[in-house]
């Protein structure tokens, strides 16, 4: 099933042609409009005409987050903000300002269809019902969603995040048989529903729930699957790129199609800001195609991720990326060795005993602890047993990173489990 | 079933878990007849037996702690010097690892039981209905 098949199944030739016939459409829009790109443009002595194919993309300057925060609030408006932009969202960093991103009228729109192309390609028809527990307001992830939900025509329940009671009293009250919302909240549900004996199966009518807005694991992925007992797809997307909807997986779940009409995808060494081999991992680099309010060029997004090489059965051209498989941001280095919180999740997510909920915490220079809940079934009372996992997931963690981790066995549900976002490195260190 | 359970709760080194854990009992009105704690570095485990072992493991659960009921053996003690060494002995000679070993003395306080964890109970219990030591006869549990 398609939404918009020509588009989603265009072949390579054409999608070249359109790609950079918006591609100079939007450098051309950002030059004569946005006075910060403009002096970027001057300083590499550079005009919107020297973009005469696809390749020559890598002329143009890199846009970043602190070009957010320096421009914040309208210093990359392309168009009046009185009457050219009809929505206002913002995505908060742990630092300094807020990034603030504006949508005309169109980028509402066309962020619907890529939704909705999205949900479609996961199956969704007509009597589906979608439970929308991404937080509502300036935070991208609920309202693009529920836009995007509106547009295929089903209907949707506005629930936001929170309140894991009622959400299940939703869910069984109106039949939903969609949810979207955050690993770790999916995580946080699926304990309460089995601490208050019920079975997703039996009880609910799921059918898939589509994550996003924190990366997480395949392992993960699999665990939610079967505790829930459905299909679950990956969304990609940030508020910088409208959302979600940039990047989703169809039902062959290898790989998200990223929406190449809508955007140039480079993935790039995250360090020199060359281009990797193909199929290697690196910073994830997109330009939009079609943004009106706000268009971004070689937008740095710090979400590491690779290409999928080969065709996707499902019959789209779309390129597709991996799972994020980390954040620039996030990596930390312990003893020179670069980490990423995912490595650790994938490892741990593998060994049997071993619960959701998991903690980082970078203590000396050189000490890595990580706090592990044990799962409620595998206390046997036998004290070698949990010895023996505690060696395993040493030695696993150590093969993975190469550092000998120090690893803390803990009671299952002791770790603080959030209903938002859940912050799994601590780092004491100081410099 | 000639043997005995044990409740046996997960523990980290954090100190009042057991302060915790005895306050459930109490409140209860469950009187604890043994104890025993093992910790090593890091966490560690404590077990009891009770005198009402399936209404302790209920709340405890209830309470949300880590909670595992098990079946021990239970050899009776003769009063007199020696008796550890000699069980000790007979495990020793029949190949019974002790993965955990403490003293329970039964409610009446007219006989004591030497508790131990093994690795399968049943090859235990079938070898040392050979020897010459006697093992706690019946699970009393209220109802
Ligand atoms: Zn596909």
């Amino acid at each position: 099933m398609f939404w918009q098949e020509e588009i989603e199944t265009i072949d390579s030739k054409n999608l070249e042609k359109l790609q950079l016939e918006r591609l100079q459409k939007t450098v051309r829009c950002v030059y004569e409009n946005v006075p910060f790109y403009r002096d970027k443009f001057k300083d590499k002595s550079l005009k919107p005409d020297d973009i005469k194919t696809l390749q020559d993309i890598r002329k143009l300057p890199f846009t970043t987050r602190d070009d957010l925060r320096l421009n914040y609030p309208y210093g990359l408006l392309a168009v009046p903000k009185n009457g050219g932009v009809v929505r206002l969202h913002t995505s908060s960093g742990t630092t300094g300002k807020p990034k603030a991103i504006f949508f005309s009228k169109n980028d509402v729109n066309q962020s619907a269809e890529l939704i909705a192309r999205c949900l479609v390609m996961t199956g969704v028809k007509s009597d589906d019902i979608l439970q929308n527990m991404m937080t509502y307001g300036l935070f991208t992830g609920a309202l693009v969603m529920h836009y995007g939900a509106e547009k295929v025509g089903i209907l949707v329940i506005p629930a936001g995040p929170g309140n894991t009671e009622r959400q299940i009293a939703l869910m069984q009250d109106f039949s939903s048989t969609c949810l979207h919302l955050t690993p770790s909240y999916a995580l946080y549900l699926s304990e309460v529903m089995e601490s208050k004996g019920i079975m997703p199966k039996r009880d609910l009518s799921l059918r898939r729930a589509y994550l996003g807005a924190e990366p997480y694991s395949e392992e993960t992925r699999k665990k939610l699957e079967q505790m829930l007992g459905i299909d679950i797809y990956n969304s990609y997307g940030l508020s910088e790129m409208n959302g979600p909807g940039v990047a989703f997986e169809c039902i062959n779940k290898d790989g998200m199609h990223i929406w190449e009409d809508n955007f140039i995808v480079e993935i790039l060494d995250q360090e020199t800001g060359e281009p990797v081999t193909e199929g290697q991992q690196g910073e994830l680099v997109l330009t939009t195609l079609c943004r009106e309010g706000m268009p971004f060029l070689r937008y740095r997004t710090k979400d590491i991720a690779k290409i999928i090489p080969g065709k996707c059965r499902c019959g789209r051209t779309h390129k597709r990326i991996s799972r994020i498989l980390g954040r620039v941001d996030d990596m930390f280095i312990v003893r020179g060795v670069n980490i990423f919180p995912q490595q650790i999740e994938r490892v741990l997510m593998s060994i049997k005993g071993v619960a959701q909920n998991y903690q980082i915490h970078l203590e000396a220079y050189d000490k890595m602890l990580v706090k592990v809940e044990i799962e409620q079934d595998f206390f046997d009372g036998n004290i070698e047993h949990l010895l023996i996992l505690k060696s395993k997931i040493t030695e696993k963690l150590k093969s993975e990173i190469l550092i000998t981790p120090k690893v803390e066995l803990l009671e299952p549900s002791t770790l603080p489990m959030s209903e938002g976002k859940t912050q799994r490195v601590i780092d004491r260190r100081t410099l | 079933m000639s043997g005995i359970r044990e409740i046996s709760v997960f523990a980290e080194n954090k100190p009042g878990k057991i302060e915790k854990i005895t306050g459930v009992l109490a409140n209860e009105g469950i009187n604890i007849l043994a104890i025993s704690i093992a910790s090593t570095n890091g966490f560690g485990i404590i077990k009891f037996i009770v005198d009402k072992m399936e209404l302790a493991y209920q709340k405890l659960k209830e309470k949300g702690f880590t909670v595992s009921l098990n079946e021990v053996l239970a050899i009776e003690m003769k009063d007199m010097p020696g008796q550890i060494h000699e069980i000790a002995r007979v495990l020793l000679r029949n190949e019974i690892n002790m993965e955990n070993a403490y003293v329970f003395i039964e409610e009446s306080r007219k006989q004591a039981y030497f508790i131990v964890q093994v690795k399968d109970i049943e090859r235990a219990k079938r070898l040392l209905e050979k020897e010459n030591l006697k093992l706690y006869d019946e699970v009393k549990e209220e109802k």
